[in-house]
């Protein structure tokens, strides 16, 4: 009976801008998708340019650099995830073990400052900080007598250079979430375990670390869905021709193929096999989260 | 239990050499940043600066102020990020409160709530949304900055979770005294999500402040850039283009460096200066919207 009284026309009314600028935004570009499928020229438009098939997808994979992009962004995703789900894990138990809030809260207020800062201000400070000839870094490590490294023009340097600059920006963040599943474990827990004579290295791992467990697997799951999301704000502020090689991704290659080549046809194609595969990726994390977790997103 | 005393006081003061450790290294990159943009060019060139400035001054900043493609810049940003936060919240205040109603009482919401849900699934990719930006006529003008990006569907998903943990019988309380949902919503419901709406309210200023490809691609003119694109084109592009600028050489005490180092600051400044303030409210925000029962 409640549901009569309530009307539903005016729902349907606070719905509609936000629903017409998605359709125009979001659902708008998905059928602008066709263009991987033509050789788009921005003069004859979506319905005039020629259809190709899959010749652009054959034109990609013919490219000697598409499988060395797919290769990077994967690899540089992959150690970025795990990275960013174990340092975090291993900072929150340790800053649990800080009895002082003051002390607690300051380490904390100063290692999610990064976070909040865009690449273009970090990359800016790291490109000067990791010059080979002037930055600070490499003045203390020959102080100290060891070479200087190129960290942003050495392929052999470039990927770990971005993983650990990437970590250095998230992982105060990601410890909030951490810390929060800490506190909410219950006091008596620990009371009995060192009744029973754990030490605190007994306890993390046998109480600490289980009352982590829920929220350790679902962010594990849902982290899944990043496999090809390399980073393109960061990367593309660091990285310059000479590290192509290692730090090219899908997205910055997108990004040349289409906006600085005017190739638009490839360069939809591969963002579509991007979509694709991740659409896939984060429908089974979320999956796995839903049966794991018990995670629903509404 | 003696031993087992000392070596935990042995752990406490590894731990806290540790984490303190950590955090200095998530600060001093800034501090080394400031205190070159407040060095003489000299100083700067010769490396002599570490966390404190090397013959002290302003020159740095009196330049880049004096420069009207950076106020330009800015300008463009505190009007977006104006516009853009206003626009973002209306919408995500619009949106939420028809999609946090149970189906028994709107029989469409899961199929809103899909329709929302599945743009963060799957989107078109850049090349197509560029061109649908490019058709609609929003090159150039600060709206391109702001109404692709004016749904933002996750923070929907915070507010409606946040609308769904509040007690029903106030609302339900309200429509049997008449009022209409547009009453309810703004009157009952959004004064109660203060918290959660304070802590989307500044992860969106921080979105729009820190936002720079959009401007750079949606922007054929560089005097249309907001600052973190015209940023990016002087301190990152400049950089990895190896071009020297000619125009400082001129300048007695500012060099490429110190400047760039002013503008990494002011383009930083008004984040670090707010957020340890809104400390409180992000960690209620974020845990609210991540763990939730």
């Amino acid at each position: 009976m409640r549901s009569k009284r309530i009307k539903e026309m005016p729902l349907h009314l606070m719905l509609l801008p936000g629903a017409i600028l998605v359709l125009i935004y979001c659902y708008g570009p998905m059928f602008g998708i066709i263009m991987a499928f033509q050789n788009f020229k921005p003069a004859f438009g979506f319905f005039r340019s020629e259809w190709v098939g899959f010749g652009n997808f054959t034109y990609i994979s013919d490219l000697p650099s598409t499988f060395q992009v797919l290769y990077n962004t994967v690899y540089i995703a992959l150690m970025k995830i795990v990275a960013g789900l174990v340092v975090p894990i291993g900072i929150a138990i340790l800053l649990n073990e800080i009895g002082k809030t003051f002390i607690k809260r300051s380490i904390q207020t100063l290692i999610y400052l990064p976070h909040f800062l865009s690449w273009i201000i970090l990359g800016g400070i790291l490109i000067d900080v990791l010059s080979p000839s002037s930055g600070i870094v490499n003045r203390v490590l020959e102080g100290i007598g060891l070479p200087s490294v190129y960290f942003l023009g050495d392929n052999r340097w470039f990927p770990f250079t971005v993983v650990v600059t990437d970590l250095w920006k998230e992982f105060g963040f990601a410890t909030i979430v951490y810390l929060a599943a800490l506190t909410s474990i219950n006091p008596n827990l620990y009371e009995a375990a060192i009744v029973d004579g754990a030490n605190r290295w007994k306890q993390t791992w046998h109480i600490t670390l289980p009352g982590m467990m829920p929220i350790i697997v679902l962010l594990t799951t849902l982290s899944l869905g990043n496999i090809l999301n390399a980073g393109f704000d960061q990367i593309f502020n660091m990285y310059s021709p000479q590290v192509f090689e290692s730090g090219d991704i899908i997205d910055t290659f997108v990004y040349r193929l289409g906006l600085v080549d005017a190739q638009f046809g490839p360069a939809t194609a591969v963002g579509l096999f991007k979509s694709i595969v991740s659409l896939a990726f984060i429908s089974v994390s979320y999956l796995l989260a839903y049966r794991l977790a018990n995670y629903r997103i509404f | 239990m003696r031993a087992q005393l000392d070596s935990r006081k042995v752990f406490q003061t590894a731990n806290y050499t540790f984490l303190i450790g950590i955090s200095l290294l998530c600060i001093l990159p800034f501090i080394h940043v400031l205190a070159i943009s407040l060095s003489s060019k000299t100083a700067a060139a010769a490396g002599s600066v570490l966390f404190w400035p090397v013959g002290f001054t302003f020159k740095s900043y009196d330049y880049v102020l004096s420069k009207p493609a950076f106020v330009d810049a800015l300008l463009i940003t505190l009007k977006r990020v104006g516009l853009g936060t206003l626009i973002n919240m209306f919408l995500t205040i619009l949106i939420a409160y028809p999609l946090a109603k149970e189906v028994r009482d709107f029989k469409y919401r899961t199929a809103y709530a899909w329709y929302f849900v599945l743009t963060i699934l799957f989107s078109g990719g850049l090349i197509p949304t560029y061109m649908i930006v490019n058709k609609t006529y929003l090159m150039d003008t600060i709206w391109a900055l702001i109404i692709p990006g004016a749904v933002p569907v996750f923070n929907v998903i915070l507010l409606l979770n946040f609308f769904r943990g509040l007690p029903r019988e106030l609302e339900e309380a309200s429509f049997v005294d008449g009022a209409g949902h547009w009453t309810v919503l703004w009157r009952i419901l959004v004064p109660l999500s203060a918290p959660a709406l304070a802590t989307i309210v500044l992860f969106t200023i921080v979105g729009h402040w820190n936002s720079w490809f959009d401007g750079l691609i949606f922007m054929n003119r560089p005097e249309n850039y907001p600052l973190q694109s015209y940023l990016q084109t002087v301190i990152i592009q400049q950089d990895l283009l190896r071009v020297a600028s000619q125009s400082l050489d001129s300048l007695a005490e500012v060099s490429e460096r110190t400047s760039k180092a002013a503008q990494i600051f002011m383009g930083a400044l008004p984040i670090l200066l707010v957020y340890p303030f809104l400390q409180k409210y992000f960690i209620k925000g974020i845990v609210l919207g991540s763990v939730k029962e």
